[in-house]
């Protein structure tokens, strides 16, 4: 390991666990909507994307800031979310699940299309809030506030998705329709109004990651299209049977990717789809997925 | 394979004959065609028709859904160019090793796609063209952003010189029909046949002692092929071998074109590849316009148009096209 200095080790390691928090939070909604849907909702790219532009018509439109939009996004883009699966989605539940993903890819054109025609493919800076500037000198590597709070805060809502989910009365509804809709149904409980506010909840965790980036990344119309690629190499490498198994393949990966980049930059861009071909090869299932 | 037998064979020809002669009508227009119609245009569509029934053939006739088939044009579309500008091949040998170069490339993919079903099988592919895609962007030899230029065309099989764009077009048209006649050979033998009972109903296919596996790979690798004979061909038109053609928006697109045709359909894809191509053609000037319309078309599709334009003519006729 001579040659690489560890100022450059930890930095990388960092920005490593920023790219796995966005994985994460987004390879998270994925999984909580196809728990339920059995969609893959193409359009996460795009939603993620809306969330960092909404973040910034807020504060230029409407002078709200950061905290104003990590709360209030991720309403607005989970409302837009609801309206599409009631109007789009849901006629599609009984056809082949091929289906959902081409109508998404299609509306992830369109919106991705929309803003590029009105805002270009350059980014817009978008600033970090005054609470968080500046960083900490760890002695080894200096970390900024803000990122640190990034990891921090979409670990925390991973962790609370996850509770929710797997612990609380809600989520073993949403559990048991997973399994089996038409029994849950039976027992009293909305499932048609149940997918709807979990497709607006995964669309809502999207929006929260675009307003995350927002200061990190610039918003960008094309933020999101690529990122969504990434993240469906993390979805099938850690498969999606697992609540907890996206978030660790979420974050591990971002860590994988950080470290190739201090070892073997060539590869950077690369190395999680090569970990996915060789889980492939390996564990078709993926690491934490059952075959279905 | 027992239901091949002689009545079968004859009831089928009755049944197919209307396909013959939409065959014949396809084979006259594209004959008279580039004397009407600019030819590169033609050359252009007729690659990107080839392109999409090479795809239609893994998702109309066997389920499975490729969100990456970009690399395999774009891979055969390099290999061709590299071939042809660097070592200086013939423009057939040229062909021949990118078209090869796909096909190799199919068996690869193909081994870990066909690991997978349905929504994993579009993810893991389109992961795989994007692994791919940074290859490219990387490598040297494609030549990064400007990506391989002014590609001689040369002379086909020493005596026909392909700079002629008529004598270009008529090679392109041989190319496609031939794709075109494989592919249709290919649905109606019966490895056709077992891959679609494959798609409706894969474990009882295997219970009847069909290896599932296999046929599904080998129809990924002819697939795969036929895609890059499409690419390569296409390099050659244009002399270029570029990003866009491996980029996943390409992937994105052939979908769009076999949709728009009408999945599982023989002649769906040709249709949907010239419309697409000619909406392009007339909406370049709007720049993003061009995704939103395709964005919109796909959601058209998918929500009140799934047979596509072949597919509803073919029910309206009730006349599989």
């Amino acid at each position: 390991m001579t040659g690489i200095s560890t100022q450059a080790l930890f930095g990388q390691l960092l920005i490593g666990l920023i790219n796995g928090s966005f994985y994460a939070l987004l390879s998270l909604g994925l999984a909580v909507i196809f728990g339920l849907l059995n969609i893959i909702n193409f359009t996460h790219g795009a939603q993620y994307m809306m969330g960092a532009f909404c973040a910034y018509f807020l504060l230029t439109k409407l002078g709200l800031g950061y905290w104003w939009s990590l709360l209030l996004v991720p309403i607005v883009v989970g409302a837009i979310g609801m309206l599409i699966e009631r109007c789009m989605l849901k006629p599609l539940y009984k056809l082949d699940h091929l289906y959902g993903l081409l109508l998404t890819f299609g509306l992830a054109l369109i919106i991705q299309g929309l803003f590029r025609h009105e805002y270009g493919s350059s980014g817009l800076p978008y600033p970090i809030p005054s609470q968080l500037e500046g960083g900490q000198n760890l002695g080894f590597m200096f970390l900024p506030n803000y990122r640190a709070w990034v990891i921090v805060a979409s670990l925390a809502v991973c962790l609370a998705t996850w509770f929710v989910i797997e612990r609380t009365k809600l989520g073993s509804y949403l559990r048991a329709a997973t399994e089996n809709p038409a029994l849950v149904q039976a027992f009293g409980i909305n499932v048609p109004r149940m997918i709807t506010l979990t497709y607006g909840f995964g669309v809502a965790l999207a929006g929260f990651g675009g307003v995350m980036a927002a200061p990190i990344y610039q918003v960008n119309p094309l933020m999101g299209a690529d990122l969504i690629i990434v993240v469906f190499a993390v979805v099938v490498i850690g498969g999606m049977g697992s609540i907890m198994g996206s978030i660790v393949t979420g974050f591990g990966l971002g860590v994988i990717e950080g470290l190739t980049k201090v070892f073997y930059p060539e590869a950077s861009n690369t190395v999680i789809f090569i970990v996915m071909a060789i889980v492939l090869l390996i564990k078709p299932a993926g690491l934490f997925g059952t075959q279905r | 394979m027992a239901a091949q037998g002689t009545v079968g064979e004859k009831a089928k020809t009755a049944g197919f004959a209307h396909q013959r002669v939409a065959f014949a009508v396809m084979v006259a227009v594209l004959v008279v065609a580039p004397f009407v119609v600019y030819p590169v245009f033609l050359m252009k569509a007729l690659c990107f028709a080839l392109f999409a029934c090479a795809f239609n053939l893994l998702i109309g006739f066997g389920g499975l859904l490729s969100f990456g088939h970009a690399m395999f044009l774009g891979t055969a579309g390099y290999a061709c160019a590299h071939a042809a500008k660097v070592w200086g091949f013939p423009p057939e040998g040229a062909i021949l090793f990118g078209t090869a170069a796909a096909a190799l490339l199919g068996v690869v993919t193909g081994l870990l796609a066909i690991r997978r079903q349905g929504i994993y099988f579009a993810m893991i592919t389109l992961a795989l063209a994007q692994m791919m895609f940074f290859f490219y962007v990387q490598t040297p030899f494609s030549g990064g952003e400007d990506g391989i230029q002014s590609v001689p065309r040369g002379t086909l099989l020493g005596f026909i010189d392909l700079s002629n764009p008529l004598a270009m077009y008529f090679f392109v048209l041989v190319v496609f029909l031939a794709g075109f006649l494989l592919i249709y050979r290919v649905i109606h033998s019966p490895f056709g046949q077992v891959l679609k009972a494959i798609r409706e109903n894969e474990p009882r296919a295997i219970s009847l002692g069909y290896r599932a596996d296999q046929y599904k790979l080998l129809a990924f690798v002819i697939s795969a092929t036929l895609a890059g004979l499409a690419g390569a061909t296409k390099a050659l038109v244009f002399q270029l071998a570029s990003l866009t053609d491996v980029h996943w928006t390409m992937s994105g697109e052939v979908v769009l074109m076999t949709l728009l045709g009408g999945l599982g359909t023989v002649f769906g894809p040709v249709v949907g590849a010239f419309v697409i191509v000619t909406m392009e053609n007339y909406l370049t000037e709007l720049g993003q316009w061009v995704t939103v319309t395709q964005g919109a078309i796909f959601v058209a599709c998918v929500l009140a148009f799934r047979r596509g334009v072949i597919g509803e003519l073919g029910h309206w006729l009730k006349k599989p096209l």
